[in-house]
């Protein structure tokens, strides 16, 4: 059985609490209608169940969330699966600034483009290795201070170098992938562009299948392009900074 | 060698006739102080942090340590420090890194603020006989109350209260967190405060399992590095705490280096072996007060508002507007961490340089408050720089709703405030991972120490209270009649609102 609420005119305190009631009742599809710009959805969520927003969610979606998969027909605002732990979030759509900012687990796919600051911060532990898929373009700092898990820009439609500034700054974990050239100058402190071979091909195969998967996207384009690939040039990159008293 | 190296700055000595090589020291000194040659033992002064833990651990008090005098040209501004810094530097050209808190000889406000005693019309309290309160709630308190009698004639409240830490006294435990601190040393503050009745902060370096017996008395703490957090930890503490900033650096993040990233610590904090765990200076997801807001309610929202939530900033000049924006957040209290606060590891040049004193901000921070009517709706807790209970009594009646110890609880434990945390080679088992230097640290023991200053501290502020004829903390707080300033200047006075001695 579905279970459906509607979030019109509803605050996000009883909007989650409707939410994680059905969760402990045991239900495994929920669809929120009229969503419009409510935070914290599904904050902290833990359980097995697909929530579907209709609607534009608020800041924060699926902050700490570990298990959900959450489907977005329409933007988000920023930060959609911060500090998430595990699950998905599925945007048809854009997302704002910090998406997957401290990730630590799961996967955020964005159908459009994101704004600054994407998968900042983003970190792995054992099996828990976070990813975050953007289909169109990220803007600056992209993967700044990531610690782990993997970036992938997909940039449909765009065919010039990408050029935003502040790449991976301090990034000391993890890879971010662009399809295409990137401008190196963009690159900062900390990242270095490294070769990309077919494993690292095969790597990225699945991710570009699904989200091929999510949005019926042709996933052939997208699986034969050429990727530029960043990583950390060093695991301790402020290691070289300080002296001791 | 142009530079060259620099005046020894300690010198240890031991008395052979008093010596029996035994070889303690020896075994005790990590930094390579002592050593044997053939049967004899001897010193290489020029590694000693001063630590003290040859002197403490030699069973025939023969070793001596003293400060090595210096032998530059005196001068008023060139100092050893400034010197030497300059020598370092130059032969680095690397940031200085330091440990504890502030060492620039600036004098305490604290100490040049007198506490109030009664004398014959007003007569003191004596607390063994009359009852003082020294309870402390932490977090939101209604500006009033509304009741709804019910049909059989009782009284039902109608207000909803917000989750509040009960304290049994108005003295909490700081954060140090599993990483800059050992398991053994976390687990002593753990129980430490079990037993005192009041709660320390995790740090931001998650909870290990160790620690979750005491987690009733924990307040996990979330900073921008956000090591150790997911649901469950938010759950597990009593409180949750927002480092945004702190008192020993503010403006910077923190960085705990890759090698004290050992197994159990990168388990605790989630994050891969051997790899730096670094804390930007801002959070991500922070670029205003809305956001922070944004941060407090998200957390208040994932753990189902069940939990009061802090936040901590670092006192620096305009600390009070800050404390305004972060009390109409939802933020249950704002902690404010002064320029002497301590840290196992911060560039000297922060350390020593930025921020302001904490009787000044937190006076400034309680003012605003007031001024602007909303002191009721957040609590204060002050830190960096409490050395006794005369502080804590002051610190109280300056604005703060209770404060944090942090160096004051690790000496407690042991700890000789040598200053050299950030190596990982405290030979006290308190900042080390090194499993033969933790092993030193007993928890059993050092948790009954850590009780002991709580409970001593405690009783001479209750003592201090009766003294000024005050029986209740809430009548203490923010009371700052019951202080005088000597030796401040006007300004200063203004700032925190205390009049100066005689008047």
């Amino acid at each position: 059985m579905v279970v459906h609420i509607d979030a019109a005119d509803l605050h996000y305190t009883p909007l989650n609490k409707q939410i994680r009631a059905a969760v402990r009742d045991g239900e495994k599809e929920i669809v929120i209608d009229h969503v419009l710009g409510q935070r914290f959805i599904a904050d902290g969520l833990v359980g097995e169940v697909t929530i579907t927003v209709n609607g534009v969610p608020g800041g924060d979606l699926g902050m700490l969330m570990r298990g959900p998969t959450l489907v977005v027909h329409g933007n988000a605002d920023h930060a959609p699966g911060n500090t998430m732990d595990g699950g998905t979030i599925i945007v048809h759509g854009s997302a704002g600034d910090a998406v997957a900012h401290s990730m630590r687990g799961g996967k955020v796919f964005v159908r459009d483009d994101i704004g600054y600051r994407g998968g900042i911060h983003m970190k792995e532990y054992e099996e828990k290795r976070p990813c975050l898929v953007v289909g169109g373009s990220a803007r600056s700092y992209l993967g700044e201070y990531m610690a782990g898990g993997i970036v992938l820009v997909l940039r449909q439609g765009e065919t010039g170098p990408f050029v935003e500034r502040g790449i991976a700054s301090g990034i000391h974990g993890g890879e971010i992938y662009i399809r295409g050239e990137i401008d190196e100058d963009c690159l900062a402190i900390g990242a270095k562009v490294l070769p990309f071979d077919e494993e690292h091909r095969a790597q990225i195969r699945p991710l570009i299948e699904e989200f091929c998967r999510h949005f019926g996207v042709e996933a052939a384009p997208l699986l034969g392009a050429d990727y530029t690939r960043i990583g950390p040039a060093s695991a301790r990159p402020f290691a070289g900074k300080y002296t001791w008293e | 060698m142009a530079i060259g190296s620099v005046p020894l700055r300690y010198r240890i000595s031991i008395d052979r006739d008093r010596c029996m090589e035994c070889g303690r020291c020896v075994e005790n000194c990590p930094y390579g102080t002592f050593r044997w040659e053939g049967d004899r033992i001897v010193v290489d002064s020029r590694t000693c942090t001063a630590c003290h833990r040859c002197i403490a651990m030699c069973p025939r008090d023969a070793i001596t340590l003293t400060e090595h005098p210096c032998d530059y040209r005196t001068h008023p501004v060139w100092t050893r420090d400034a010197r030497e810094s300059i020598y370092n530097q130059a032969k680095t050209g690397k940031i200085i890194l330091a440990g504890m808190g502030n060492a620039s000889p600036l004098p305490p406000i604290f100490d040049r603020l007198l506490l109030d005693a009664c004398q014959v019309t007003n007569p003191s309290i004596d607390p063994l006989r009359e009852p003082m309160e020294l309870r402390t709630y932490i977090g939101k308190k209604p500006s009033r109350l509304s009741f709804k009698r019910g049909e059989g004639g009782e009284v039902e409240l109608q207000t909803e209260l917000s989750p509040n830490l009960k304290l049994d006294t108005p003295i909490m435990i700081g954060h140090m967190s599993y990483g800059a601190i050992s398991l053994n040393a976390q687990l002593a503050l753990a129980k430490g405060a079990h037993e005192a009745g009041t709660f320390l902060g995790t740090g931001e370096g998650g909870m290990h399992p160790a620690i979750f017996p005491y987690q009733d008395n924990m307040i996990v703490q979330v900073a921008s590095g956000r090591f150790g957090v997911d649901v469950d930890y938010l759950n597990r503490g009593a409180a949750i705490e927002i480092k945004i900033g702190q008192g020993a650096k503010p403006g910077i993040g923190g960085h705990l280096p890759g090698e004290k990233v050992c197994a159990d610590v990168s388990c605790t904090r989630m994050i891969p072996l051997g790899s730096d765990a670094i804390s930007p200076a801002p959070h991500h997801d922070i670029y205003s007060i809305e956001d922070l807001a944004q941060l407090v309610r998200s957390l208040k929202e994932a753990t189902e508002w069940k939990k009061p939530v802090f936040v901590k900033i670092a006192a620096v000049h305009n600390v009070a507007a800050i404390a305004a924006g972060i009390a109409r957040s939802s933020a249950d209290a704002v902690v404010v961490d002064g320029f002497r606060g301590g840290t196992g590891a911060a560039p000297k040049v922060f350390r020593d340089h930025v921020g302001i004193p904490i009787e000044a901000a937190v006076s400034a921070v309680d003012q605003k408050l007031r001024s602007q009517g909303v002191r009721n709706e957040i609590s204060v807790i002050a830190s960096g720089g409490i050395t006794n209970a005369a502080d804590v009594t002051k610190a109280i009646a300056l604005g703060a709703d209770a404060v944090y110890i942090g160096t004051a609880a690790l000496v407690a434990m042991g700890c000789r405030v040598c200053g050299n945390c950030y190596r990982g080679l405290c030979p006290w088992g308190i900042a080390t991972q090194r499993p033969d230097l933790v092993a030193r640290l007993n928890p059993e023991v050092q948790a009954e120490h850590v009780a002991n200053l709580i409970h001593a501290w405690t009783m001479e502020v209750s003592e201090l209270m009766g003294a000024a004829g005050i029986n209740a903390i809430e009548s203490l707080r923010g009371n700052r009649d019951r202080l005088r300033g000597y030796m401040l200047d006007e300004g200063l006075l203004k700032v925190l609102d205390v009049k100066p001695v005689g008047a």
